[in-house]
């Protein structure tokens, strides 16, 4: 089956520094696919290349077949890309309800109170509706993003660090929720808690330095000599 | 009663006290306040671009002089009626707002208020230039009988003042729409976080864009009915002051609140009234004024308001 | 006069590059410079050459003192948030011009220059004073690079330029750098102002053509780049000349504004600046 989304070899440097240097990634539809690797690795500037977020130096980025590669930000979004940022990029000072229903409409649907309780809901922030962006907690905050990138009714939901901040049991929640996308949207997932990676990730990419280090199961990554090497290093696996 | 529901019984209360007054105020304060209902619409035009979308423009003047004087001129050189005349006047301030637009709106922040301030600034010289068609400096009176609308002689104190009403009625029910709507919405977005609403889908350039055009309508209909209503067409409306004159309204009044302007106006040329009765240091209040305003009340009188609770003020 | 539309620019630039804000009454402290030389001219019982001096001495030092209060008064406190600061400056600007107005009067008036020689040439004569302006501009700018480039004072200014938090992590009072900059900036307005004085006459109007020119200049050489600006004043210093001698001065003036514009929508780096 041909792939939903093909990235091929991209480059990004800022300076003397290569964030990206020739990073390649293809995602099957329906999958969830997890990027990992330590701090500083280029995720985040990665994601933010095929979101449109950072300008590609050079390299190429297909949605569909269709190449996207210098296709403005927000257009990708009307084309099914949706992000969601690692660091909490709500609107404060808006309600919970104007953040998803900017998100709903920017998607076309009708009947915005209606999609906007369900997004609030499948979060767990069906009560929050009324109240401002900015005085959620931390988590909540993170929650009520991952709820935005839902309601714009993704093709590939990119999710960078959806985690971070979250208590435990929210993290179940989580899991769950994004366990239940996978036939429809395809998910790209960066993550550093390794136990939530195992469980949900169909596939994962190893980035280092910019670069690709592995692709594989789950199972691959936890055997590869190089990734334990690079990344997880002493650590256990699950730390 | 719901929320919306107080929303409606403000505006449309405001209206009716408006249309009132006529029947109570003396004329004198009478034409104070159709001068001031025409300078709402400036001023609500500002809102719309610098309150809600965050678009700080030193160059608003431009789009008001747009429409006085393609309203003037539309009298006077072409020969049309009053009514073509303001529409004439109106598609000119939204026509310049989008050519200015497209140019600065590739900048932002400071850059973005010189650029509209040199744009401007080339607008007014550009009066003075072509002197021998707009009057220049001295501008010109439109004819009394060329200000009519039909019958209705607008040169006379309540044709004038209902025209003025109308007008602001107009103007504030289709902001209070605009601001309540789905696109209001993004346009408060684009303020608040330009990048995040693109990674929402929304072209933040064309957001902006349709924005400023909107606002030029507006600057463009108050100078239309300024120059039609008191009959006089001036280089001095192109001047920065007249930049300047709604943002002090916008932040007295409340910047991103649909009545703030029309607070704001009201206020500030009662002040200046008064101050100029005690000191003819009319420009050391507006000075003060625009100083305080900042430095104490950033968020005006309404803005005021709505963070000590009255939190459903559009 | 490149010489002394030089010396106002920096000063607008200066403000800028440290400080980040743009100081739309930067006129009115010009303005203000001519001003008070006039008063301690008038006033001072001394020669002309004497009272001119002190003038040169007295007003940027009494702009300065006008121009720090304002900075810890008002500037200060709105964090000097760039869109805050240009509103306020634009109050400010009211303000000291209807103080001009009020306690000046509307008339201009002249006053004496220090001396009056001409050097006469075989073909033309030419106003020594002028030469002499020239000079004395040239030679504060020298003085201000010199400031900027080898004294401690310059180096916290450019540190301060660089980063202001990290500036203020190494001990840099970041809020007495920024008055003393406004101030600085605005008594270099005010030297030039007492510079060109006694060849224009003073009055209250009198910043709007210098605003409007040290901001085409600021913008034209680079937004708060020091050289970008000087190389931009001698340019535009003697283009201005050159343009209105083929136009009218109202079209050089909208050519000229419309320009600017469009350098700053196209080239926000400045013509001479590197690219970003
Ligand atoms: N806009 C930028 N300018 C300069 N350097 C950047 C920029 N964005 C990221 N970097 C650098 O690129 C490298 C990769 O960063 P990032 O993509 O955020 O890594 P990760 O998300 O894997 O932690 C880091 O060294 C970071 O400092
Ligand atoms: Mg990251």
């Amino acid at each position: 089956m041909a792939p939903l989304m093909v990235a091929q070899d991209l480059h990004r440097h800022f300076g003397g520094l290569r964030a990206v240097d020739g990073a390649s990634l293809s995602l099957q539809a329906g999958e969830i696919h997890a990027l990992i690797g330590p701090n500083g690795a280029g995720k985040t500037t990665f994601v933010g290349l095929l979101s449109g977020r950072v300008p590609v130096q050079s390299g190429r980025i297909e949605l569909a077949g269709e190449d996207i590669t210098h296709l403005p930000a927000h257009q990708r979004v009307k084309k099914g890309i949706a992000y969601t940022f690692q660091i909490t990029s709500v609107f404060p000072r808006l309600t919970v309800f104007d953040n998803v229903a900017l998100a709903v409409q920017s998607a076309g649907a009708a009947g915005l109170d209606q999609q906007v309780a369900t997004h609030l809901s499948r979060v767990g922030l069906a009560d929050h509706e009324a109240m401002l962006a900015g005085s959620l907690s931390y988590g909540h905050q993170r929650l009520l993003e991952l709820a935005m990138g839902l309601a714009l009714r993704p093709r590939v939901l990119i999710l960078d660090e959806p985690t971070q901040g979250l208590a435990a049991s929210e993290i179940e929640g989580f899991k769950a929720l994004v366990n239940g996308l996978a036939p429809d949207t395809t998910v790209l997932l960066i993550e550093h808690n390794m136990d939530v990676v195992m469980d949900l990730a169909h596939r994962i990419t190893v980035l280092n330095f910019g670069q690709v280090l592995a692709v594989g199961t789950p199972q691959d990554i936890r055997q590869n000599r190089a990734v334990q090497d690079a990344y997880l290093g002493g650590h256990d696996a699950a730390d | 009663m719901t929320a919306s529901q107080k929303i409606w019984a403000l505006h449309l209360g405001l209206i009716a006290v408006l249309f009132a007054a006529q029947y109570v105020l003396p004329p004198y304060h009478a034409t104070n306040l159709a001068r001031i209902m025409v300078l709402s619409i400036f001023a609500m035009g500002y809102n719309i671009a610098f309150g809600y979308t965050g678009l700080l423009s030193l160059g608003h003047a431009l789009f008001f002089a747009a429409g006085m004087y393609g309203m003037g001129l539309s009298l006077t050189l072409l020969g049309w009626t009053a009514l073509p005349a303001l529409i004439a006047g109106l598609v000119a301030g939204g026509l310049l707002a989008g050519a200015v637009g497209v140019l600065a709106l590739r900048t932002a922040g400071v850059s973005f208020m010189i650029v509209t301030l040199m744009f401007a600034q080339a607008g007014y010289l550009a009066l003075l230039y072509f002197g021998t068609i707009t009057g220049g400096d001295e501008g010109f009176n439109p004819d009394r009988s060329l200000r009519m609308i039909g019958s209705l002689d607008l040169s006379a104190d309540t044709p004038r003042y209902l025209v003025a009403l109308g007008l602001f009625a107009l103007a504030l029910l289709l902001c209070l729409w605009l601001v309540r709507s789905p696109f209001g919405r993004v346009m408060v977005a684009m303020r608040e976080n330009e990048e995040r609403s693109r990674m929402l889908g929304y072209n933040p350039f064309a957001i902006k864009l349709i924005t400023l055009v909107l606002s030029g309508f507006y600057a463009g209909l108050a100078g239309a009915a300024y120059g039609l209503l008191f009959g006089y067409v001036g280089a001095t409306f192109a001047t920065i002051q007249y930049s300047i004159l709604p943002m002090l309204y916008v932040l007295l009044g409340g910047a991103g609140t649909v009545i703030g302007p029309f607070l704001g106006a009201l206020a500030m040329f009662y002040l200046i009234d008064l101050a100029s009765g005690i000191t003819d240091a009319y420009f050391f209040v507006v000075g003060a004024a625009l100083v305080a305003l900042v430095l104490f009340a950033p968020k005006g009188i309404l803005g005021a308001l709505r963070e000590r609770g009255v939190r459903w003020l559009p | 006069m490149a010489a002394v539309l030089a010396l106002t620019a920096v000063g607008l630039s200066l403000v800028f590059g440290v400080m980040r804000v743009v100081n739309v009454a930067h006129g009115e402290f010009f303005m203000l410079g001519a001003v008070l030389a006039w008063f301690v001219t008038y006033y001072l019982p001394l020669p002309p050459a004497f009272a001119w001096l002190a003038a040169l001495i007295i007003a940027p030092l009494i702009v300065a003192g006008i121009a720090a209060l304002a900075d810890v008064l008002v500037l200060k406190r709105l964090h000097h948030d760039p869109e805050a600061t240009i509103v306020a400056t634009i109050g400010l600007l009211y303000m000291l011009q209807q103080a001009a107005l009020t306690f000046y009067g509307p008339d201009a008036r002249p006053v004496a220059a220090p001396f009056e020689w001409r050097i006469q040439l075989p073909w033309f004569g030419y106003s020594g004073y002028k030469l002499f302006v020239v000079l004395a501009a040239g030679l504060i700018l020298w003085g201000v690079w010199a400031f900027m480039t080898r004294t401690k004072a310059g180096l916290v200014m450019r540190a301060t330029q660089v980063d202001r938090d990290i500036a203020r992590s190494f001990g840099i009072n970041v809020d007495r750098v920024y008055a003393g900059t406004f101030a600085f900036g605005a008594a270099l307005a005010a030297m030039a102002a007492v510079l060109i004085v006694p060849i224009q006459q003073a009055h209250y109007l009198m910043g709007h053509d210098p605003l409007l020119l040290s901001f085409i200049v600021v913008i034209i050489g680079g937004l708060g780049s020091l050289r970008g600006t000087l190389i931009a004043a001698l340019v535009i210093g003697l283009s201005d000349g050159i343009i209105s001698m083929f136009f009218s001065p109202t079209l050089a003036k909208i050519i000229a504004t419309l320009l600017v514009a469009l350098v700053l929508v196209f080239r926000p780096q400045g013509l001479f600046g590197a690219k970003a």
